[in-house]
């Protein structure tokens, strides 16, 4: 049995000493050495000793997205450069990244719950683990890579794509686990089925699935056609990556790593803190991490927690699985994206119109998103060409500048539906069935 | 020398097209001819109507986009072969066509094809040197009245 294991048993009497222990002691060093988290606890009126008991981390400030741009890329470090040994940053947003820095340290509690999440599956030392998540500056890649590691599994750096090397290598390898994106797996099936490979005859036994929303269906689908046990994994690069919470055998929400990561739930509108058990936004802090602690982050994701026993027996929180946002983030083959940043692009190609829609499927196993786009009178041409041209620069524009690859639709003026003068920007069908 | 032609942007939706027939019907607007242009997701349709200027306000107020073009309407015999005499004027002045279409007239002795053209200048000059009638709206018109 893995040390690390116990971790999730623990009694919760003494987590909660941990916790509040851990966490006075960030909110000190962040409020020492990290000139906006002073500025912002100032302002609130609230000194790091406020916080008497758990609770009390409810006076203090949020943490937004748009805290860690204005302060790009380094200025929330909480610990000199010379202590930080990685840098990540989020992919798909327009103009400058999200950047995210870790000391050895964190890098340490990083792979820490990376390995417990893949113990929640039941994953051991005797395991193959192919990474089939991007490596680089994305956190999936490296994440997983360094969790697998810690746990002592054998670890194939395989990365994103090249399908048919990856069916090789789970074959001749003896690959036993693999992590990625959901869709990204069900694309490998359906390819391993085209090429006649039968994977319930590999060694595949189990999976670790994240960095977008997926269904029970989804699930369903790969248990159906593999050998595959099929976990979900959440996480953030904000807080730390891949592994802030994963789903045990029960599938009856995702184990929140709480003696790193500490949640509460809040009202989306209002900002309070919402008793446990109700419906909200999830927020949590950093309570070990050095490099770049975040405190009280909003995530937008709406998660409900629960404190009971898990039938795993595990002890520490489990949160709902996501299934809507407060705001229309949409996640597209592990990219965010904000209908405004589609706006935006809009606004700087003359001819186009402020009112648009996002559609985003899963026709088949990959995402999917269209753009359908009101032509305005100045942009309608009376040759198919000009319109044409039109399409093809709103589509590399998108791929210029937010990452993704788009089928612009150009249609009617009007015809996009606005309901109270707002138009309806997204509709996600993907989470229909 | 040109006629106006109307182009209208429409989505590949069902009944679209109904709408903007219904739109000028309604308006009491008659069309003298047609043609659609169309890919997988959009078409154009192009239209020589009696009254370009009702029509056009007709479809605004209805907030269908549509734009007021010049085009060419040339007289063409009906003996095999013309038509393919007055292309070849085209690309022997080296203008392109970048789309025709026939007015609707099935009985004239003189057929009448509306052009749009890449150089009208020099198209017009090519026509004009080879002796063959270009239309003016008023002709387009009651040719079309004709039939
Ligand atoms: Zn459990």
């Amino acid at each position: 049995m893995n040390d690390l294991l116990l971790k999730d048993f623990v009694e919760r009497g003494a987590l909660e000493r941990l916790q509040y222990e851990r966490l006075r002691e960030t909110l000190e060093r962040v409020y020492n050495n990290v000139p906006f988290y002073r500025k912002s606890f100032d302002e609130a009126g609230v000194k790091p000793s406020d916080l008497k008991t758990l609770k009390d981390l409810s006076k203090f400030p949020f943490t937004n997205k748009t805290d860690l741009r204005d302060n790009y890329p380094f200025g929330l470090l909480a610990v000199p450069q010379k202590d930080i040994v990685r840098i990540h940053a989020s992919s798909g947003t327009t103009g400058k990244p999200t950047v995210v820095c870790y000391t050895r340290h964190d890098l340490e509690c990083w792979a820490e719950t990376m390995c417990r999440t893949f113990q929640l599956g039941g994953a051991t030392e005797n395991d193959i683990f192919q990474v089939g998540y991007g490596y680089g500056l994305f956190t999936g890649g490296l994440g997983a890579h360094y969790g697998a590691e810690r746990l002592g599994a054998s670890v194939i750096p395989m990365g994103g794509g090249a399908t048919e090397k990856q069916i090789m290598l789970i074959r001749d390898f003896g690959t036993t686990v693999f992590c990625g994106t959901p869709s990204y797996f069900i694309h490998l099936i359906e390819e391993a089925e085209k090429l006649g490979v039968d994977l319930k005859e590999t060694k595949l036994r189990l999976g670790f699935f994240g960095a977008e929303p997926w269904t029970e269906a989804m699930r369903d689908l790969i248990e159906s056609r593999t050998n595959i046990k099929a976990h979900d994994i959440f996480g953030l690069s904000e807080i730390m990556g891949p592994g802030v919470s994963a789903d045990c055998i029960y599938h009856e929400g995702l184990h929140v790593f709480e003696d790193h990561y500490y949640p509460e739930i809040i009202d989306p509108e209002t900002g309070e803190l919402l008793p446990p058990g109700e419906e909200g936004e999830i927020c949590f802090t950093n309570i070990t991490k050095e490099g770049m602690p975040m405190i009280r982050y909003r995530t937008h994701d709406i998660s409900r927690l629960h404190y009971e026993r898990c039938r795993c027996g595990r002890t520490i929180v489990r949160m709902e699985k996501v299934r809507r946002r407060s705001d229309d983030m949409l996640i597209i083959h592990g990219v965010n994206l904000f209908p405004t940043q589609v706006e935006s692009v809009l606004l700087g190609i003359p001819g186009t119109s402020p009112h648009y829609q996002l559609v985003v499927s899963r026709p088949k196993a990959m995402d999917e998103l269209e753009i359908r786009v009101e032509v305005t009178p100045e942009a309608f041409s009376d040759q198919v060409r000009g319109l044409e041209v039109l399409r093809a620069q709103i589509a590399s524009r998108i791929k210029q500048l937010i990452g993704l690859s788009a089928r612009i639709t150009l249609v009617e003026p009007g015809t996009i539906e606005r309901s109270i003068g707002k138009a309806k920007r997204v509709i996600d069908l993907r989470n229909q069935k | 020398m040109s006629v106006k032609q109307l182009s209208i942007f429409l989505e590949n939706r069902p009944g679209r097209l109904v709408t903007v027939a219904k739109v000028l019907g309604d308006a009491g607007v008659s069309i003298l001819a047609l043609s659609v242009a169309d890919t997988k997701d959009f078409g154009i349709l192009r239209l020589i109507v009696d009254d370009v200027a009702k029509a056009d306000e007709a479809l605004h107020g209805q907030g269908i986009l549509c734009q007021i073009s010049d085009v060419t309407a040339v007289e063409i015999g009906s003996a095999p072969g013309s038509l393919a005499f007055v292309l070849e004027l085209f690309t022997k002045s080296g203008v392109n066509v970048e789309y025709m279409y026939a007015i609707a007239e099935p009985c004239s002795t003189h057929p009448v094809m509306v052009f749009r053209f890449d150089q009208p200048k020099a198209a017009l000059e090519a026509l004009a040197a080879a002796g063959i009638h270009v239309c003016t709206d008023a002709e387009v018109l009651s040719h079309g009245q004709r039939a």
